[in-house]
């Protein structure tokens, strides 16, 4: 994996106004790397602001404040529309729920080149079928399938045509989020599997927002947790999962039941109290070891810092 | 222990214009007090649709208990008229549903919503209900639940709405409580508090629960016995550790292996190919067989019995047969397996 900067995000805030006076904060000054041809888990609890993050960056609303950059170039800020375009080609989304994101009444062959028509990549009416067989096969669904409606098929056949869709208009960058959520455990693997299938065929990238913690730890590189708008902490995923800092990670990562009776008798849950915090000055956003990142104040990140050096 | 139901060859189907779907064929298993069993299994696999049926709570037509017993207290509830079952729904038995935001009323507050059960079952009057339901909040970690009762569920969270939920469940003490996905819609963080509630009340009230649910991590944390379902059969029973140390059922193994643990490093998930049957025309055999990657011949022909394992642990594959080859469980869950064994030692504790 390269180290090479596909998608920057420098303090984006994503407010949104819900009366006259009052504002909800939903993704409130993050910033973050990622990085090209990774997976980066995006996780947290509903309401965190990890949804908004992802549709911030793919402009579906305009960010209050902050930057987007998607290969340097800003996504936010004045565009035009061919401007708009160029990045639409290259960002993707897979929504969460595969039977309200398909339009019922478009056959899954226009669903799936809906993209390359507005984009004009396939005009010939047989090259443009050509693409959408080929685009069902990549995804494991037959061309008989193309001529169907969404309602007949499964929500993991669904999914599926949600992510051939994305795949049409040959994108470098997918936000997927929570596409398994809606899925059967065994489901759930056979997509996870595609997806990391055409992640090592066609290069892509991913944000995967996700709050079953133990898939996203399979399937991502690096993960960001998230907490009412803020990320609070950053780093591999084994990382993470190893030695997690801040106190809501090590929480969250407590309350996972897993597939282990035994372990289920005696995990034990710690509960997060956000008002535990060092609240003298403004917690920054500091890498208390390489590529480990923690929000936190001067006195937290001395204390951690030394937590984490005993422990290792 | 004291049996609190007993579930005989039950048979569920509904008359659709396709045919007859045959959505739960030949149910057996029992519940004693105090105790908490899950049932696992896909969508579609007949967990809900069994323990609706438990309820009577199918809408008769379409749907109709073709055979069988449930013996509730040694009643059997098949034979009671609708009457009869009002008085035991939501007293005796009552249902956590799976999405906390459609299955509140909006239009009423949820102080009432609690009180309905009260005032009908127990025979309560308002103010004695008040106060109970103010008390129910707070067992479920609602606060300010004086004025939180008179709120209506918009103005609540997910979590704290399936907290209503779950006080409506309990508000007459259930001997039964059927938990239908009950935290799958929500948080970790507020599932776990809401799984940890339910052992506390459990505790407190001795109820048998049964717990649907397809996170296999959740029901190793609550149950204490596990039956898979797959095509409306259960294809596999036994206690907690019998399922998670030593299944013999395939599908238990393709669902052990497609969950990713958090410690184990595997390259790729073992996902069970294909999708469950249609049960419009349930096919020949052993239902399993053509996503079984182990299926011998017989299983295309016949379909396997419940084989014993052992006093407590049954699974109804025909690998289990004297006359079946030894076959191994694939390397993933082999490992799994192995993992999870040397991890326990001899008094069931962690090394």
């Amino acid at each position: 994996m390269s180290e090479e900067k596909l998608l920057e995000i420098k303090n984006l805030k994503q407010h949104f106004k819900t009366g006259r006076h009052s504002v909800v904060k939903a993704v409130d000054g993050i910033s973050f790397d990622i990085h090209k041809g990774e997976t980066f888990g995006l996780v947290g609890e509903s309401g965190c602001g990890k949804s908004t993050t992802g549709r911030s960056i793919i402009r579906l609303y305009d960010a209050t404040e902050g930057e987007v950059n998607f290969k340097g170039e800003n996504v936010h800020g004045k565009k035009t529309r061919d401007q708009l375009k160029k990045f639409n080609r290259e960002m993707q989304m897979i929504f969460q729920d595969p039977y309200a994101s398909l339009n019922p009444r478009m056959k899954v062959a226009d669903i799936i080149a809906e993209g390359m028509d507005i984009h004009g990549l396939e005009t010939n009416e047989k090259a443009r079928k050509a693409k959408v067989e080929e685009l069902l096969e990549t995804v494991g669904l037959n061309k008989e399938h193309a001529n169907r409606y969404p309602h007949e098929f499964s929500g993991g056949q669904r999914q599926r045509i949600g992510i051939a869709r994305a795949l049409a208009v040959d994108p470098s960058f997918i936000i997927a989020d929570e596409p398994i959520s809606a899925l059967d455990v065994s489901i759930q693997a056979q997509v996870v599997n595609l997806l990391k299938q055409l992640q090592k065929d066609k290069g892509l990238t991913y944000l995967f927002i996700a709050h079953d913690l133990s898939m996203v730890k399979y399937i991502s590189d690096r993960i960001g947790v998230m907490y009412f708008g803020k990320m609070v902490e950053l780093a591999d995923a084994d990382e993470l999962y190893r030695n997690p800092i801040h106190p809501y990670t090590q929480s969250l990562l407590s309350a996972i039941p897993l597939p282990d009776p035994v372990y289920e008798r005696s995990r034990e849950r710690f509960t997060y109290d956000p008002n535990d915090h060092d609240t003298s000055e403004e917690p920054e956003f500091r890498e208390v070891s390489p590529d480990h990142w923690v929000l936190c104040t001067t006195k937290e990140f001395e204390h951690y810092r030394r937590e984490y050096n005993t422990v290792k | 222990m004291e049996k609190l139901l007993d579930v005989k060859n039950m048979h569920v189907s509904f008359d659709t214009y396709g045919g007859e779907v045959q959505a739960v064929r030949g149910v057996n298993f029992s519940l004693n007090k105090g105790e908490t069993l899950a049932i696992v299994g896909e969508s579609g696999s007949g967990k809900s649709v069994t323990t609706k049926a438990l309820m009577k709570l199918i809408p008769m037509p379409p749907g109709r208990i073709k055979e069988g017993e449930i013996l509730f207290e040694g009643r059997d509830l098949t034979k009671l008229s609708e009457k009869e079952m009002q008085k035991i729904r939501g007293k005796d038995i009552s249902m956590i549903f799976q999405d906390p935001m459609t299955s509140l009323n909006p239009t009423m507050k949820v102080g009432n919503q609690i009180a309905e059960g009260l005032i009908k079952h127990q025979k309560m009057s308002k103010s004695q209900a008040k106060a109970r339901v103010i008390e129910l909040l707070e067992l479920v970690g609602i606060p300010d639940a004086e004025n939180r009762m008179k709120q209506y569920p918009h103005q609540f969270s997910g979590g704290m709405r399936q907290r209503v939920v779950v006080a409506i469940a309990l508000a007459c003490n259930p001997k039964l409580l059927i938990a239908d996905e009950p935290t799958t819609a929500l948080d970790v963080t507020i599932q776990a508090q809401i799984l940890e509630l339910m052992k506390d009340i459990q505790k407190k009230t001795e109820s048998g629960i049964i717990f649907i649910t397809h996170d296999l991590g959740v029901v190793a944390n609550v149950a204490d016995r596990v039956a898979v379902m797959y095509a409306g059969r259960i294809v596999e029973i036994g206690t907690v550790d019998d399922i998670f140390y030593n299944p013999k059922h395939p599908y238990t193994w393709g669902l052990l292996g497609s969950m990713p643990s958090l410690d184990a490093e595997v390259s790729e998930l073992y996902a069970i190919p294909g999708s469950p049957p249609d049960l419009l025309n349930p096919p020949k055999g052993d239902a399993f067989a053509p996503r079984n990657q182990y299926a011998m011949q017989i299983d295309r022909e016949q379909e396997p019995p419940m084989f014993k394992v052992s006093d407590s642990h049954y699974a109804a594959t025909w690998l289990l047969h004297e006359h079946a080859p030894d076959i191994d469980p694939p390397e993933a869950i082999k490992k799994r397996m192995t993992a999870m064994t040397s991890a326990v030692n001899g008094k069931g504790e962690r090394v």
